[in-house]
């Protein structure tokens, strides 16, 4: 049901985990299903410096999770705010249709810590 | 390369077909082949086949021969009891009853009645998925015209009262059904004495093939047929015979009935040892369904803060097969009706993990599963960003809808 590359990536997740003194922080909960991602950002000069995330959810989930965080480590925000939960699931060879969902949770938790550090700059 | 221990622990979604039925099966298909409606010997011989696996269909729940409607399985066999009941008696009443935590082939059958024009109760349940005797009572109407309630339930394992529902049933008139697919062979069924007027079962569940099954229709009782055609199963059920689907049940009926005293025992060691060092072992987990009434090869367990697909997915790479009641394994994204019917709260419904044991698993692989799986549990709640944030338990079950 999942390729290869969402198995790599559910078996070895990139960047898991907290960013203690993170400047940007998103959460999302997924309507479908229930499930919760988080987002750590640790932006400089408007690059992402370090993500990391935590995920409850399923394989796919899990999957994106760690792909959006490889996708978009050291590239500007701008950049960042790009990716979209397609371009994700495209970056691991496809996910099965009723997963597809699970990647808007990714590229929303993204988005929702990019605005979290943009909100923190403004104030 | 060592090869990889496989564990099958799915045993309540399917089993494998029992060698000496499978051989039973082939020679039906090959050599004993003839249609068991004509006269010559070769549809002599297959009429022989079929009646002796309507013997061991009888005899497994302690039914009368002419009493068995051989069908495509045990969705059938439900759908054939419901409806086919539902249709004949329409003119005594329109009201059911049944109960939140039956499987969907009882369930949607009962709801299709209800957009047909019947009334439907849903018998609502304690946290152990037992319905209660009080609640069943009250929902009887003079209208009232069959009560459908599982035996065991596929999920949680939680062996209903069916013994008191029929009692009550026959007290009042009403038609008592009973889904008994994951029962047979397993826990002793005596149909005259638990008062059942209809029980659906299932070939491949206790390790007969796939597609064969059969409704149990006590005598006297009308049923109206689904299907149209020859005269086949008393005009119940037309259309040639799946004989070496019926022959290959009726072998797997009688072997899983004369073997059931040892293997209930011997599994529900297996179980209570499982479950016991589960709970030991790991923290934050909860056994789903009934710790005593509980059928002997249901071991549900829900780790908290841990997502089941993915849970599956770890132990699958170990070669362990389970299931999950998680909403992300449903494919309509719902977590599984019968935990939340049992108020289990969403969040640990995600995390909950059926394994279901059967013939083959010995203790070496229970003691495998035990080890393989702290570790994954903790890997994933390492992930997890439910763990560790000192939330309390279902702080107002955050991840409803
Ligand atoms: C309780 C129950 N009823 C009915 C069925 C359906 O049986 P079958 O797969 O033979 O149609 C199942 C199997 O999934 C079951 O567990
Ligand atoms: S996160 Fe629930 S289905 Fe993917």
């Amino acid at each position: 049901m999942y390729t290869e590359k969402v198995m790599d990536h559910f078996t070895n997740p990139r960047n898991v985990g907290e960013i203690e003194n993170a400047n940007g922080v998103g959460e999302v909960g997924n309507a479908s299903c229930g499930d919760i991602m988080r987002i750590y950002l640790l932006v400089e000069d408007n690059i992402i410096k370090d993500i990391k995330f935590k995920t409850f959810g399923c394989g796919a989930a899990i999957a994106t999770s760690s792909m959006v965080t490889e996708m978009v480590k050291g590239r500007t925000l701008a950049e960042a705010l790009e990716v979209t939960n397609k371009a994700i699931a495209e970056a691991l060879g496809g996910l099965p249709p009723v997963k597809m969902h699970c990647s808007n949770l990714a590229a929303d938790a993204l988005k929702r810590a990019i605005e979290d550090y943009q909100a923190g700059q403004a104030s | 390369m060592i090869e990889l221990r496989k564990v099958y622990l799915d045993h309540s979604a399917t089993t494998p077909v029992r060698p000496e039925v499978a051989e039973l099966v082939r020679e039906y298909m090959t050599r004993c082949f003839g249609n068991p409606s004509s006269v010559h010997s070769f549809g002599r011989e297959a009429k022989a086949g079929l009646t002796k696996a309507r013997e061991q269909a009888a005899g497994a729940i302690g039914a009368h021969t002419e009493e068995i409607i051989f069908t495509s399985g045990g969705t059938e066999a439900d759908n054939l009891a419901l409806r086919g009941a539902a249709y004949a008696y329409a003119n005594k009443g329109k009201h059911l009853i049944t109960s939140a935590v039956e499987h969907h082939a009882v369930l949607d059958t009962c709801k299709e009645l209800e957009k047909e024009g019947y009334s439907l109760t849903v018998l609502p349940v304690d946290e152990y998925g037992l319905i209660r005797m009080n609640d069943l009572r009250r929902a009887i109407t003079p209208e009232t015209i069959l009560i459908s309630v599982m035996h065991v339930n596929n999920e949680v394992g939680t062996i209903e009262p069916i013994e008191e529902i029929g009692a009550l049933a026959k007290e009042r008139g009403i038609l008592f059904h009973t889904d008994a697919v994951q029962s047979l062979g397993k826990i002793p069924i005596d149909v005259k004495k638990m008062n059942i007027d209809l029980l659906s079962a299932s070939g491949h569940k206790i390790y007969g093939p796939k597609g064969t099954g059969f409704l149990y229709a006590k005598r006297g009782i009308k049923l109206h047929p689904l299907v149209f055609g020859g005269g086949q199963e008393r005009k119940l059920r037309p259309g040639t015979e799946n004989l070496p689907g019926i022959v290959g049940l009726g072998l797997a009926a009688a072997l899983a009935v004369r073997e059931m005293d040892m293997e209930t025992a011997r599994l529900q060691k297996l179980r209570d040892y499982m479950i016991k060092e589960i709970l030991e072992k790991i923290n934050d987990v909860q056994l789903n369904g009934h710790p005593d009434i509980r059928v002997s090869s249901n071991v549900n367990i829900s780790f908290k803060y841990v997502e089941g697909e993915s849970l599956l997915l770890s132990l699958d790479m170990k070669g362990i097969a389970a299931s999950s009641g998680s909403a992300c394994t449903s494919g309509s994204l719902d977590p599984s009706h019968v935990l939340t019917a049992m108020g289990i709260c969403h969040e640990v419904a995600h995390g909950s993990v059926r394994m279901t044991l059967g013939h083959d698993n010995t203790e070496e692989d229970i003691k495998y599963v035990l080890e393989a799986l702290p570790p994954i549990v903790d890997r994933l709640r390492a992930m997890s960003p439910l763990y560790q944030q000192n939330r309390k338990e279902c702080a107002g079950c955050t991840l409803k809808k």
